[in-house]
């Protein structure tokens, strides 16, 4: 009986013209709103040992959820219905070279006494741990050419943060402090930020019609007062700095060091290595080149690698090895800068990059260079007859097209990454680098097979096609999301942050 | 290759399209002499089930099947069966910065909401999206009390977590903030006489821990009013958010740093894990990381965007508040859903566990005659000396398969042999009593 009347209710209490599905993919209210007081989705162990009291205690946590575990896993697995991930489709984020995240990573950082281990654990009860990393650094050292490594760093940031106070202590032991960091106004804008909170003065150098580093500003700029240049290469035009070697040369012969973001090594990994063209200090993306998933905005990974001189300076613990060959940390570093994070780093991704490279391998590495260059490449050129190109300098593993044919019908750069959301694709990076007015920064990645690349080269052709015809249809993309473009200016000059309950 | 979608084939027809012959002519532009000709020194691929055999031993060479009695600020705490499931989906793991955010409202949504869970368990007005961890979190704390303050000098307790301590004093060495550290006294807390003496009127931020390294309760009321009385803001440092759960939340900081990572965010070797940042909303355009806020569309839906953008990195740059580029949304969101499976109530009865489990066994180690240093009321944690050097004592704890806890030589040298002792809801009675038993007999 109960059969039935589940079977009619429903339809029954639907009101005419509303789509059943709509609840599930449409609607999803806040915690706070699905919460009702008295609900509980845990259930802890009795307590095993006598209860004992606090003197203080807080008062209830005020509006705080209450909820049943399936209603836990209902509004959390909605809400993920909302996004759009790598595993949805193509990503083609530039400069963030959003690649497939290998569930087998996931796997083995998960195995018991990997994911639970803990930090403090003595050594001779962490040997795996240190074996990961031990090897996890080899790599890395290998693949860059570089001559030795710190893991510590969380994120890409905090690694730039941590190889320009290297160079800082290095030069300060010379006896040479200096005031300025060299940054290329192509630069990532955590660059000039890193070398700010570094406590040094930030000098912009501008880059040449071709898109790279112009020479004669180099050598005028690159005085005594100069710790470094940091240098994203490939820069964030998706160009090799032709002149790398020369640069390099330029900065060492005034005193100062070169340093590499090597946020875009997907475009080199096998090909060529920062080691060898003169570079002095670099980090590494592991979320970027070695696939740890981005999760949102994070957690990432910084690794950083430098020459022997800054050696020293690496943050504590430094990983050595014993005498026997066997991993240790070494905490007894005088000239070490200190640390930079509590603990090792983001070890979670450390597995999951060790992981990754174990499974490409020597030659998986290389040919997944090849084929995120390829895939550029070809997709450059599919769309240089629709999109302007504003340097038309070979490309590597990305391509920077601009709106400039498109801007006359006041359709712009993010009208069209609008628009490809109604096409089914996440958008390509809007607005950056800043020295492109308009920019559309295109990052395929190797993991886009070409079918792919297709359907997005055809939704492209198809934009550019109503940019010409109809652009109002561009403008006022996206059409076929669960909201529409959200206003926000309104957003941020009444900023709500948090809710609160209905008065 | 088998991450690889394309063929050799379809390799060719690409080639063949772009008008080239090889793959060697599209590296072209890098100059020869920086090319690598020779392939990298590692192994080909390998078979996904020989990486899985290779991590297995790497983890038996761990110490799984050990009852740890570490915390120093990594906390073992049940991690629900639902969470990893959840923060499995693709849609979750695989996303980006919600830069998009038609198509990016699950994220927002959520850390919509973890903001808002994180002002009503600290009895803040405002919170962030997400810092590192609750090392660098501090550090981007005292950075932030020295933009609102105009002044430079941070006095610490010494009693806040060594690591914390050593990651602030390498990120501000270059600013040249003066650093002053405030001893303990003999029951466990921040010496208060020692600390109205330190603040000045060029002091920026009094950072205090509490429970503190030891497991020791502060006063943050007591704490606020020596800063304020000089202009100071109080930085409230909290390593383990699950005692929120039962202990007075720091209403009477002005910045709140703390810990994730005891909210469902695995162990695992000490990261990745979750900093936070909170403080009150006249604060709102000095703190570092990313913001979302409500927001509506053309047809007055609601929905979620990054917000408050201006102070970042990215439009910034060399003014930018903080150079920070990332919020660990996934640990954030692992954070948030452990607060929405335990709610209200459960994560006050889990932090009375705790409370219970650490009670019993700090008076088990006193009534077998060991020394439990500092009174004060404590937490999860506490200190206790031992009757000789750790060292003697190890074959038999590994033998029960014990961690003890974390020897403080090296951090505090003038607490002789003590171990800072951590008992969370996950280990049974008979544990606590096997540990006693083998500190105090051997």
């Amino acid at each position: 009986m109960s059969e039935t009347a589940s079977i009619t209710a429903p339809e029954t209490s639907i009101a005419a013209g509303t789509r059943a599905s709509r609840h599930i993919v449409q609607n999803e209210d806040l915690l706070f709103e699905v919460s009702a007081p008295g609900k509980r989705g845990y259930q802890l162990p009795s307590l095993d040992v006598p209860a004992a009291p606090l003197a203080q205690t807080r008062t209830e946590i005020q509006d705080f959820p209450e909820l049943s575990e399936l209603e836990v896993i209902r509004h959390f697995t909605r809400l993920s219905t909302w996004n759009y991930g790598v595993d949805t489709g193509m990503y083609p984020l530039g400069s963030c070279t959003m690649k497939y995240n290998a569930r087998v990573n996931e796997h083995v950082t998960r195995i018991e006494g990997l994911g639970d281990g803990h930090p403090l654990q003595p050594e001779s009860l962490s040997r795996g741990a240190l074996r990961i990393m031990q090897l996890l650094s080899d790599y890395l050292l290998e693949i860059t050419g570089m001559e030795a490594l710190t893991l510590q760093p969380a994120a890409g940031a905090q690694g730039e943060l941590t190889g320009i106070l290297l160079v800082r202590e290095a030069l300060a032991a010379r006896g040479d402090a200096r005031r300025k960091v060299l940054i290329p106004d192509s630069a990532h804008g955590t660059n000039p930020a890193t070398a700010a909170i570094a406590g040094y003065q930030v000098a912009n150098l501008k880059s040449n019609a071709a898109g790279t580093v112009d020479m004669a500003s180099l050598d005028q700029l690159m005085t005594s007062d100069v710790a470094a240049l940091m240098l994203t290469n490939p820069n964030t035009l998706g160009i090799f700095e032709p002149d790398i070697k020369r640069i390099a040369a330029l900065v060492h012969e005034r005193g100062g060091m070169l340093y590499m973001d090597g946020a875009n090594m997907n475009a080199l990994v096998g090909r060529a290595r920062p080691g060898d063209f003169g570079v002095d200090v670099m980090h590494l993306n592991l979320h970027k080149t070695f696939s740890t998933p981005h999760g949102g905005g994070g957690p990432g990974a910084g690794p950083v690698a430098v020459r022997k001189e800054l050696e020293p300076y690496l943050p504590i613990p430094v990983l050595t090895r014993k005498s026997d060959g066997a991993p240790a940390l070494d905490y007894d570093r005088p000239r070490s800068i200190g640390r930079v994070r509590a603990f090792y780093g983001n070890f979670g991704m450390f597995t999951r990059a060790l992981a990754y490279i174990m499974a490409n391998g020597c030659d998986g590495l290389k040919q997944t260079t090849d084929d995120a260059v390829l895939n550029a490449n070809y997709l450059r050129k599919k769309l240089e007859a629709d999109y302007a190109l504003p340097y038309p300098t070979p490309s590597m593993h990305e391509v920077i097209f601009s709106d400039a044919n498109q801007a006359p019908q006041g359709v712009h750069t993010g009208d069209i990454a609008k628009r490809l959301i109604d096409y089914g694709f996440h958008p390509y990076t809007v607005s950056f680098p800043l020295v492109v007015r308009g920019a559309l920064m295109i990052e395929p990645t190797e993991s886009i097979n070409k079918r792919e690349m297709d359907e997005f080269l055809a939704a492209m052709h198809a934009i550019a096609e109503e940019a010409r015809t109809q652009p109002e249809l561009v403008t006022g993309a996206p059409h076929s999301t669960k909201i529409s473009r959200l206003d926000e200016v309104a957003a941020a000059r009444n900023p709500v942050l948090r809710w609160k309950p209905k008065a | 290759m088998r991450y690889l979608p394309t063929s050799d084939a379809i390799r060719q027809e690409m080639l063949d399209e772009i008008g080239l012959s090889s793959a060697d002519e599209l590296f072209a532009s890098i100059p020869h002499d920086c090319r690598l000709e020779r392939p990298l020194h590692i192994p080909t691929g390998r078979a996904e089930a020989d990486i899985i055999a290779w991590f297995q031993q790497a983890a038996r060479d761990n110490a799984p099947g050990f009852t740890s009695f570490l915390g120093a600020g990594a906390y073992q705490h049940f991690r629900p069966t639902h969470l990893d499931n959840l923060i499995g989906r693709g849609e979750w793991f695989t996303a980006y910065t919600p830069y998009q955010p038609e198509i990016s409202q699950g994220t927002l949504q959520s850390i919509f909401e973890f903001q808002t869970m994180i002002c009503q368990l600290t009895g803040q007005e405002v919170a962030n999206a997400g810092m590192y961890d609750g090392s660098t979190a501090l550090n981007e704390a005292c950075l932030m009390a020295a933009r609102i303050t105009g002044r430079e000098g941070l006095v610490v307790a010494r009693s806040v977590h060594p690591q914390y301590r050593q990651v602030l004093a390498t990120l501000t060495r270059n600013r040249h903030f003066p650093i002053a550290e405030i001893g303990y006294s003999k029951d466990g807390r921040i010496d208060l006489t020692a600390l109205r003496a330190a603040v000045t009127d060029a002091t920026a931020a009094v950072a205090i821990q509490s429970p503190n390294f030891f497991g020791t309760i502060e006063d943050w009321n007591a704490a606020a009013e020596i800063a304020h009385a000089h202009g100071a803001l109080l930085v409230a440092v909290i390593a383990d958010p699950v005692s929120l759960g039962v202990l007075p939340p720091p209403a009477a900081a002005d910045i709140v740093a703390m810990e994730l990572q005891g909210f469902g965010i695995p162990v695992g070797f000490g990261g990745p894990y979750a900093g936070i940042l909170a403080c009150r909303e006249k604060f709102v355009r000095q703190i570092p990381g990313r913001l979302v806020g409500e927001a509506h569309d053309s047809e007055g839906r609601r929905g979620f965007v990054l917000t408050l953008s201006t102070r970042e990195q990215h439009i910034r740059r060399e003014k930018a508040t903080s150079n920070i580029c990332t919020n660990q949304a996934l640990c954030a969101l692992m954070a948030s859903i452990f607060m929405a499976t335990y709610g209200k109530q459960g994560l006050r009865e889990l932090a009375e566990q705790n409370h219970a489990k650490a009670a019993y066994l700090a008076q088990a180690c006193a009534q077998a005659g060991l020394d439990v240093l500092f009174p004060a009321p404590r937490f999860h944690e506490f200190v206790v000396k031992l009757p000789r050097p750790l060292a003697q004592l190890e074959p038999e704890l590994y033998r029960n398969q014990l961690i003890p806890g974390l020897p403080l030589t090296r951090d505090y040298p003038e607490l002789g042999e003590a171990l800072l002792v951590c008992a969370t809801e996950i280990i049974p009675r008979e544990r606590l009593d096997r540990l006693v038993s083998v500190l105090s007999h051997v």
